[in-house]
């Protein structure tokens, strides 16, 4: 479970430039839950999965990951419950390793990168039927370098690493922003599948409204950061594509 | 001595030094200048050690750990302090000039007399064969060690953290750590070259360092092309052509030389060339495109 509560986060505080980002968020978000965010630029919604997976620290209020008191943590002590899937599908992949080197990585990501080899046959063949399930002929390219794939196959495998360790957050900042329709639904596609198959809690922040519609099972709004809208299970499952439209007009 | 064998001594001294620009500036995309200081700071703690009758197996170790600590100052001013890389090194380099001083007491050490590793092991009763295969296991040990290490999880890690700092840490690795680790390596690295080259040269100079990040630049740019040719991502495969890169690059200094070239244009002729092999590659792109 996630616990955010009244997190502030204001950048350039007593500059001009200042910018007031999340205005006191309260959120809940139960274990198992798929949450999404819509709201316009500008609206927190990005700010506040940074803050989740801390890339940056708020300016007041706490975040809880699992009973864990995690406001303090930096991101990569937080990796211990979660996974990440970028906007750039360069960030979320290191282009100059090759595709096996990339999976080891995410394969310890909760453990300690020790001074042993831990790329074995057996590590080899599993990563290898791991990427097969993708159906995009990928297994046999796992020597290659990661960044001679297109963006759709590396935000594809991005979301196949993140559950190459034990996961129990997964968050997803616009992934498919950058791929096209096609890339996009197969991306989109096989977050649902893993969220599903590994019961993950899961928060995707999307401008793509049929996404919003279609995925999670729980939907959120945000504009000048606060929650404006929040829509449960029950209440999203007779939700039209229409409302969400009304939603920004 | 032979022309060739002491061109290969000599080249085969600059292995470690080569590993460790790669390390710095291909693994970790980290422009490191602490290298001029960390080098001299490795030769000068050499002759102060051996001038103290120190034997081997006290000296190397305090080398290294010299250049490491060089190199983790420069790493926590880059990391902790977020000062730019480049500066944090010059920063560091220029106080190291001080440091070596303080150390030396003098502005050089002449070893004459002093045994040095290359008379007290020997392969061959010719003494320059006998520093050549010295040498060349200090060559093979290193590229050994860095390439296992960099085969590790761990070795993962590094090359990731250059390459995708935002993936690393969202893999739960500590960036910062890992660059100071990195840097304190390639430093470390560097102080080795120094320590060899002092002991094949006799003498530790205040000045020894001066360009010497260039030639391993050079060694690695070199190395990079045959990289890039071969399209090559095995990390043995690259780090035999720092290795080459880095005898390539004495050679062809040395022919230059040969060719009756004043020794006092030598850094001159050093910076020429490295600005060639940096450059030839793009003029012959954009002429193609």
């Amino acid at each position: 479970m996630i616990r955010v509560s009244d997190v502030h986060k204001i950048f350039n505080r007593g500059k001009a430039n200042e910018v007031n980002a999340l205005d006191g968020i309260d959120l809940e978000i139960k274990d198992g839950e798929f949450l999404v965010i819509v709201g316009s630029n500008g609206s927190g919604k990005t700010t506040l999965l940074n803050l989740v997976a801390g890339s940056f620290l708020p300016t007041s209020g706490t975040i809880e990951i699992d009973g864990n008191d995690v406001t303090k943590l930096p991101d990569y002590h937080r990796s211990e419950w979660i996974a990440r899937v970028f906007q750039n599908p360069l960030s979320g992949t290191a282009p100059d390793l090759s595709i096996l080197d990339n999976f080891r990585l995410a394969a310890i990501r909760t453990k300690r990168k020790g001074f042993s080899i831990g790329i074995s046959d057996s590590f080899k063949k599993n990563v290898k039927a791991k990427i097969a399930s993708l159906g995009m002929g990928l297994e046999n390219k796992i020597e290659q370098p990661m960044g001679t794939l297109s963006g759709g196959q590396r935000q594809a495998l991005t979301l196949l690493m993140s559950v190459m360790d034990t996961c129990k957050v997964l968050l997803l900042d616009e992934p498919t922003a950058a791929l096209d329709p096609r890339s996009a639904n197969i991306v989109m596609q096989t977050a649902d599948k893993l969220i599903k198959e590994f019961g993950l809690t899961a928060i995707l922040v999307t401008h793509n409204l049929k996404d919003a519609f279609v995925y999670g099972n729980r939907i959120i709004q945000m504009v000048g950061g606060k929650i404006t809208k929040d829509v449960d299970e029950k209440n999203k499952s007779v939700l039209k594509q229409n409302d969400l439209f009304d939603w920004f007009a | 001595m032979d022309f060739y064998l002491s061109t290969l001594i000599q080249g085969l001294c600059l292995s470690a030094i080569a590993l460790g620009i790669f390390i710095s500036m291909k693994i970790f995309n980290i422009p490191d200048i602490t290298t001029d200081g960390s080098y001299t700071l490795g030769g000068v703690v050499t002759a102060k050690l051996l001038v103290l009758h120190q034997p081997v197996f006290v000296v190397l170790p305090v080398v290294i750990a010299a250049g490491a600590l060089a190199g983790t100052a420069t790493g926590l001013i880059h990391t902790k302090l977020k000062i730019n890389a480049l500066l944090a090194g010059i920063l560091v380099m220029t106080a190291l000039y001080s440091v070596n001083l303080e150390i030396m007491g003098r502005s050089n050490i002449p070893l004459g007399n002093f045994p040095s590793i290359f008379n007290i092991v020997n392969f061959s009763s010719d003494p320059d064969r006998n520093t050549f295969w010295i040498v060349s296991i200090f060559a093979v040990v290193t590229t050994l060690i860095i390439g296992y290490l960099l085969k590790t999880d761990f070795g993962i890690a590094m090359r990731a953290t250059g390459n995708s700092e935002s993936m690393v840490r969202a893999l739960g690795v500590d960036t910062d750590r890992m660059k100071i680790i990195g840097l304190a390596l390639a430093n470390a690295l560097t102080a080795l070259t120094g320590y060899l080259v002092t002991e094949n040269q006799n003498y530790a100079d205040i000045s020894m360092g001066i360009g010497i990040v260039i030639t391993g630049l050079g060694a690695v740019i070199i190395a990079e092309t045959f990289i890039n040719w071969f399209r090559t991502t095995s990390v043995w495969f690259s780090l035999i052509l720092v290795l080459s890169g880095a005898i390539i690059f004495k050679f062809v200094i040395a022919l230059i030389l040969s060719l009756g070239i004043d020794p006092t244009l030598l850094k001159l002729v050093t910076a020429v060339f490295v600005l060639l092999i940096v450059s030839l590659p793009r003029l012959s792109f954009k002429s193609s495109s």
